[in-house]
């Protein structure tokens, strides 16, 4: 149950379109989604006009918006499944969701259809607790609260800048995992949020996310993009090499991140075992980044989620950089996003606001 | 029946109608169960326990005589038992406190403890199956735990989960366990000044997960249903100083809780959490608790701190050394909150002593009887 009510206009839809026909996905969500403004960006990739069902207050950005606003010239490529990045640019709203365009709302252990939308806006408006675990989860929750042992100092909480829902049937595992088990589905549905602890590092998968744009907007870019990335989940880490920038981020600014519910029901789609080649790139890279993100420390001067991020590219540049230049690009495609950001009289991100 | 919610116990006989699979570590894990009144409720965990050892640890009264059922193969120490064995040493001990638990841990002779309260029956999960939580806590720590990077699919090694994209492949070996950290349907551990409050809230939502708690994190450690290696982790269950003659009670468990995730971090052994559940069928008197809690309630606000900011030399390698380490700093740093925390810090050495004396390096003895 939400401490602050919510009104729909605070609310945007994004959807990456990677795929022409976005009908039947749309359709599935509309109980959800129609009271909602969508804005829908075509991956730059997918030529063709986008089929949208009647009935939807929404708005496709194609290549040419992009390239209005974004400019020729820049080290950011917003194809796949980051042309989210541009949706969540130019949104004026406070909060944002978006969920993959192979995804459909999931049914729970009842078999009744949840309602991922308000899940994600409950988790966004009630604390996060990061400083210390509690052990029946989100104390927010109904029919939940603080333990024995809590200090109460710590129960007011802080703002919860993200939201991370995970998925049933097809999990968001990479292609080794899928490709080593591939009938393997997820049929587990776990009745918990909860807050991931600070100073720790976890994958923010961005097939299923929510944010509070006000907070953290800038913090959620297009930065790390594989040579060989496809147009499979599998086929790339940019969302988590973003999640885990984010949740240093998140970390310093002493602001929240769950993760648990909601669920979403992933289609199943691609060949794991094809993917392998092209995903294992992503996976060496992860080893190469893991002691940096376990090390890497922001100033405390900085106090707004755009110098956050200019400080890790910094960072990135200074101890990554040298060592692979995907991390170089990385780097300037953050300071590049930074002021595109700022440029696009995005809403200022400090907090509190 | 409503899937979602779990609002009753499993009865003996539905427990005794579960199939029954071969008892896991019967030789190598003891149930240490502290208790005041009867032994009663073991009745309701029969099927799942009469295979292991017990240690019962009887609170109060040493004259009075606990009623254990029949067929239990047991050990009982009452306090008379705990000033022979320990002699000076005993004062550690609490006294009129489950805390005194611990002093089954200490003298066990097994690499695996499982600790319940006598209050705690047979939970049921949404199918209505009986819930074997014995079975559950090896489970969870017979396999790693992922303390340095989060699986947000939870427990990677239960079966139907597995590491998600991103998980970093030189992460994906784990730590061992040390600590099995069970939960309580019905009546939650709640503090109480909640449950003055709530004094009809009752913990419905049976959450199918497990999950190791990052290094780094602190969390409220529950001794009612609670399984650990004493191997790898022993000494640092020491449940404190509370009850009788104390300023303090309720916060055996914490502390120990404390104590044990610090070293567990620093030693990289892994804490779980979550699964089993039991089913917690009484609630205790809440003006009772707050005249316990009242101290530790304040306190808390000072011990945390203290506990997130604990680092331990590189130098201590043993959990004694780290316990020892950690005794000084209590006495260091925590003292000037109240004189209680240098008793506490004294107490703490004793312990180690008394643990290594009753467990000599190298030593693997059978089971001790009182």
């Amino acid at each position: 149950m939400a401490l602050e009510h919510i009104d729909d206009s605070e609310v945007d839809i994004v959807i990456a379109a990677l795929q022409s026909d976005l009908t039947s996905f749309l359709n599935a969500w509309r109980p959800l989604f129609s009271r909602f403004h969508l804005i829908i960006v075509q991956d730059p990739d997918l030529k063709g006009e986008l089929k949208i069902p009647q009935g939807f207050d929404h708005r496709v950005y194609t290549k040419s918006d992009i390239d209005q606003v974004i400019g020729p010239t820049t080290s950011i490529v917003f194809s796949g499944y980051s042309c989210r990045y541009f949706g969540y640019l130019v949104s004026r709203k406070k909060y944002i969701i978006s969920v993959d365009d192979d995804c459909l709302p999931a049914k729970d252990n009842d078999g009744n259809l949840t309602n991922a939308v308000s899940q994600h806006l409950a988790n966004l408006t009630t604390p996060a607790t990061p400083f210390f675990f509690n052990t029946l989860y989100d104390p927010f929750r109904e029919g939940a609260d603080f333990v024995r042992g809590y200090p109460f100092s710590l129960r007011s909480g802080v703002d919860c800048a993200l939201s991370c829902g995970l998925w049933l049937n097809l999990a968001d595992y990479d292609a080794p995992t899928q490709a080593l088990k591939p009938e393997h589905r997820n049929l587990h549905y776990v009745d918990a949020v909860m807050t991931v602890p600070a100073g720790t590092l976890m994958p923010i998968s961005g097939i299923n996310i929510a944010f509070n744009r006000a907070l953290v907007g800038p913090a959620l870019f297009p930065g790390l993009k594989l040579t060989g990335e496809g147009k499979l989940r599998w086929e790339t880490i940019e969302d988590i090499w973003c999640g885990m920038c984010v949740k240093v981020i998140c970390d310093h600014l002493s602001i929240g991140v769950k993760t648990g519910l909601p669920y979403v029901f992933r289609s199943d789609k691609g060949n794991p075992i094809e993917s392998l080649k092209k995903e294992w790139e992503g996976v060496k890279k992860m080893e190469e980044i893991i002691p940096f993100f376990q090390s890497v420390r922001l100033p405390r001067t900085v106090t707004t989620a755009e110098d956050c991020l200019l400080e890790m590219a910094k960072s990135v540049k200074d101890r990554l950089g040298g060592t692979d230049p995907l991390f170089a690009r990385a780097a300037e495609a953050m300071v590049e996003w930074v002021k595109i950001w700022k440029a696009a009289g995005a809403s200022h991100s400090t907090l509190g606001v | 029946m409503d899937y979602k919610k779990v609002t009753e116990n499993a009865t003996p006989e539905e427990t005794a109608a579960m199939p029954r699979g071969i008892p896991l570590l019967k030789d190598e894990l003891d149930i240490v169960i502290p208790t005041i009144r009867n032994l009663d409720f073991l009745e309701m965990w029969r099927p799942f326990f009469e295979p292991y050892h017990l240690i019962i640890v009887q609170d109060g009264d040493p004259s009075k005589t606990i009623n254990v059922p029949d067929g239990f193969d047991y050990e009982l120490y009452n306090r008379n038992d705990i000033n022979r064995i320990l002699g000076p040493k005993a004062s550690c001990i609490s006294f009129k406190d489950s805390a005194c638990r611990c002093f089954g841990y200490m003298v066990s002779k097994k690499k695996y403890i499982f600790t319940i309260d006598d209050d705690c029956f047979v939970g049921k999960d949404p199918s209505g199956k009986p819930i074997n939580a014995l079975e559950q806590h090896i489970k969870n720590i017979l396999s790693p735990s992922t303390p340095f990077f989060f699986n947000t699919l939870y427990d990677p090694f239960r079966e139907g989960a597995d590491f998600v994209r991103g998980y970093p492949f030189s992460l994906r070996e784990g730590v061992p366990t040390a600590v099995s950290h069970g939960l309580w349907l019905n009546i939650p551990d709640y503090d109480a000044p909640t449950q003055l409050v709530k004094p009809r809230e009752r913990n419905t939502r049976y959450v199918d997960m497990v999950l190791t708690i990052p290094k780094g994190t602190l969390f409220p450690m529950c001794g009612m249903n609670l399984a650990f290696d004493r191997h790898l982790i022993g000494p640092a269950m020491y449940f404190g100083l509370m009850g009788d003659g104390q300023p303090i009670g309720r916060y055996d468990d914490m502390w120990a809780g404390w104590c044990t995730k610090v070293i567990c971090d620093h030693l990289n052994l892994g804490v779980k959490t979550g699964l089993p559940y039991i089913f917690h069928s009484k609630a205790s008197n809440p003006f009772v608790n707050l005249k316990k809690e009242y101290k530790g309630i304040f306190w808390q606000e000072d011990i945390i701190p203290f506990f997130q900011a604990v680092t331990l030399p590189k130098e201590c390698t043993t959990v004694q050394e780290c316990y020892i380490e950690l005794s000084k700093q209590v006495k260091e740093k925590l003292s000037k909150v109240d004189p209680y925390f240098d008793k506490l810090a004294d107490a703490m050495v004793t312990w180690i002593e008394a643990w290594d004396e009753l467990n000599p390096a190298g030593a693997a003895v059978a089971n001790g009887k009182a």
